[in-house]
This record gives structure tokens, C-alpha cells and sequence, in this order.
């Protein structure tokens, strides 16, 4: 019995240093000064790997949700004779809530779980504390640039995302569907306001982007250094980013469009 | 890959980005830089049955201004309407008249502007003397079911 909430002691109070270690090693990463030549190139090189190589499926994904919301859209509207709103119904999704949180899903997917799976090799195969040992500071020089690489590829990812859809429903509702091409964007842009829709969409992208990445990194940098434990950092990523992206996402909507 | 490669690569994605968002800004949600300066206005109305904030001011349906604000006159106890009006509308007489309409069928609320015949125009904190609400499903049943009992 005493076992039992000895344990439960235990347990909680490793997860309460886990988040200390979590936010020691983000304010670290975030505050220590960057050397302006080498890190730009680093950072440079990390945008590539996460933002550039997410691109393909960042945009081939958008393009199949916006085609499928003005199918479904238009079938729907089309009962009521309202199909020229597809376009309104289209881009106010995106816009709002799909491209934010389907990026980040799948940012969290491939990025993340990369990040993941290559920060705890590193530390598998001994390459932090080398660093560590030849006087490099692992933090600014491995976690630093992917960090700052994350915060900045994931809301361009979502204009992407946002911008394909858009195009991809005006594909479908536009060309293959007959709805009149003048009221189909003007309805749009009649109604998707610049400040609260496209600008609370890409501050959602924004903290999305910092969820993400800071949980793949900590994972990476507290798994166990074998190959089964970064297996479990890695899905632990992918399934802890998700759930904190979608309850996130839940808050963010109700401060930005519950009181409209 | 080599190092020049990657930079490319990047920079490409960047500016990807830019024009994402540049399209986000003008293709789909219509963004014009900024409104400019406007000048604010009041209406008192019996009922605004549904007018919402950011609501369209209309002078024979070209749009001169939104509605920003909407609350109570305590002094009059009726509903006191802010609009914001364009500053290069500065033609609306004093004797002007608005109205709330109906866009549609199912549409919103919105306000529409009647020009007057003063020579005296709508300054900044104006208010409209001349006002008609909207009009309420209910009261129009009641005053048909008015007139059908006194004939």
C-alpha cells in the first residue's frame, strides 16, 4: 500500500523535473546569444530539413483537403441554393482551424518524430556529450538552430497549406462543379476578414509551432540511449504533439472566436 | 547535399511563404491596405431586430462605412447605433435618413444611407435625426392581425 503511493510520489515528482528540464533547456536554447556567422548557417540548414522536405506533403495534403471541402461543401450548399458560398465555407475552414491544425498534426508526424529520432541518436551514440567535452555547448549548437528552424517553418507551412486548399476548392467547385467563378471569390473575400481569420490562424500556426518542436526536442534529449527507447521518444512525440496541439487548438478558438 | 543546394532550397521555401501569405491577404480575404480615415456618426433606432457590429453602412448600396458600435442611449432609452463613415464621404446632409435592410433573403442586417437636401453636412459625432428600424416579423403580423379585426 505504501508502496503504492510511494510510487505515484515518485512518478509525479520526475514529471514535475521533466517540465522544469523542458523549460530549462527552451529558455536556454531561446536566450543564449547566437555567434551571427555560424548559427545562420546552421539554421539554415535545419530549415531545410524540417520546413523543406515537409513541404511535399504540407502541400500535397492541402491541396486533397481543399478539393474535398468543395466537394462535400457543394453538395451540401447546393440543397439550400446557396452553392456560391462554397468558396466562403472553404476558405473560412482552412483558414481558421484546418490549416493551423492539420500542419501541425503532420508537422509533428514528420518533423518532429526527425528531430526526435535524431536528437536521441545523438545522444545514443555519445555525440552530445562530446560536444559537451570539446567545449561546444550542445544547446546552442544542436537545439538552438532546429528549435528556431521549427518556429519558423510551421507558419509558413500553414499559409501553404491554407493557399493550396483555397485553390484546390476552387479547383473542384469552380471547374468541375459550375459554380460561377465571380461570386465564388467574391463571397469569399467578402466575408474571411485579414485580422481575425487569416492573422489568428497564423498565430495559431505560431504556438503550434512552438508545442511541437519544444516537445521534440525534449523528447530527444530525454530518451533512453537505446534503440527501443528512441523508438518510444519518438512515438511519444508524435502522440504527446497531437494531443497538445488539438487541446491547444480548442483554447486558442475559444479565446479568439468565442465572444465573435 | 551540398551546401549551396540547401541555401537555394530555402530561400525558395521562404519565399514560398511570402507569397502564401501574400495570396492569403489579397485573394481570399480581400484585404485593401487599411481602411483610412473615417469619420464616426449615431443613429437612434426603436429596434435593430439583428444589426451586428461591422455591418455595412450603404448609400444606394455602395458601401460608405461600417457600423462599430452598438448599444443603449439611457437618456432616450433606445438603441444608439456608432457607425465609422469613409472621410471622403463627406456629403451626407443633416436631413439624411438611414434605415436597417435586409441583404436577401437570409442575409444580414445592414444600414442604408438616404441623402437629404440640407446644405449643412454630417460631421464627426453627428447624429442622424431621421431614422426607421427594422423591420420585426412580429409586429408586422400583429398590425395585419390588427387591421384584418377592425374591418
Amino acid at each position: 500500500m505504501f508502496d503504492f503511493l510511494a510510487l505515484i510520489g515518485h512518478q509525479s515528482i520526475s514529471k514535475l523535473a521533466g517540465f522544469g528540464r523542458a523549460a530549462i533547456i527552451l529558455s536556454y536554447a531561446l536566450v543564449a546569444w547566437p555567434e551571427p556567422k555560424s548559427s545562420f548557417k546552421l539554421l539554415v540548414k535545419q530549415l531545410y530539413h524540417v520546413g523543406v522536405k515537409s513541404l511535399l506533403i504540407i502541400a500535397v495534403s492541402g491541396l486533397f483537403i481543399g478539393m474535398v471541402l468543395g466537394l462535400q461543401g457543394y453538395t451540401i450548399l447546393v440543397d439550400f441554393g446557396s452553392e456560391q458560398s462554397v468558396g466562403q465555407m472553404v476558405a473560412l475552414s482552412l483558414v481558421r482551424e484546418l490549416a493551423p491544425v492539420v500542419t501541425a498534426l503532420l508537422f509533428a508526424g514528420r518533423a518532429g518524430s526527425a528531430l526526435t529520432a535524431e536528437i536521441g541518436l545523438m545522444k545514443a551514440t555519445e555525440q552530445l556529450a562530446s560536444l559537451e567535452m570539446i567545449g561546444v555547448d550542445p544547446l546552442r549548437r544542436i537545439v538552438a538552430p532546429r528549435l528556431w528552424a521549427g518556429f519558423i517553418s510551421m507558419p509558413i507551412l500553414s499559409m501553404i497549406f491554407a493557399v493550396v486548399g483555397v485553390y484546390g476548392g476552387a479547383l473542384v467547385s469552380i471547374e468541375w462543379l459550375g459554380v460561377y467563378s465571380g461570386s465564388f471569390w467574391s463571397v469569399m473575400q467578402g466575408s474571411v476578414d485579414f485580422y481575425d481569420d487569416v492573422l489568428n490562424g497564423v498565430i495559431k500556426a505560431i504556438v503550434f509551432g512552438i508545442a511541437v518542436t519544444w516537445v521534440a526536442l525534449y523528447q530527444g534529449l530525454e530518451s533512453v540511449p537505446t534503440s527501443e527507447g528512441i523508438s518510444q521518444s519518438t512515438t511519444r512525440t508524435v502522440v504527446y504533439s497531437s494531443l497538445i496541439i488539438l487541446a491547444l487548438d480548442f483554447v486558442l478558438t475559444a479565446l479568439m472566436f468565442g465572444d465573435v | 547535399m551540398r551546401s549551396r543546394t540547401i541555401e537555394v532550397l530555402v530561400g525558395l521555401f521562404l519565399v514560398a511563404g511570402i507569397v502564401a501569405a501574400l495570396g492569403l491577404a489579397v485573394s481570399v480575404s480581400g484585404y485593401s491596405g487599411g481602411k483610412g480615415d473615417t469619420y464616426k456618426i449615431y443613429a437612434h433606432f426603436d429596434n435593430i431586430g439583428g444589426l451586428t457590429k461591422k455591418a455595412e453602412v450603404t448609400l444606394a448600396g455602395v458601401q460608405i462605412g461600417t457600423v462599430t458600435d452598438i448599444g443603449i442611449d439611457a437618456d432616450y432609452l433606445v438603441a444608439k447605433v456608432e457607425m465609422e463613415i469613409f472621410s471622403e464621404v463627406d456629403y451626407l446632409s443633416i436631413d439624411s435618413s438611414v434605415q436597417i435592410l435586409t441583404s436577401g433573403l437570409l442575409g444580414g442586417k445592414y444600414i442604408g444611407l438616404s441623402v437629404g437636401a440640407e446644405d449643412e453636412v454630417l460631421v464627426d459625432g453627428s447624429l442622424v435625426e431621421d431614422s426607421q428600424s427594422a423591420l420585426v416579423l412580429e409586429e408586422l403580423i400583429g398590425k395585419f392581425l390588427f387591421d384584418k379585426v377592425s374591418e
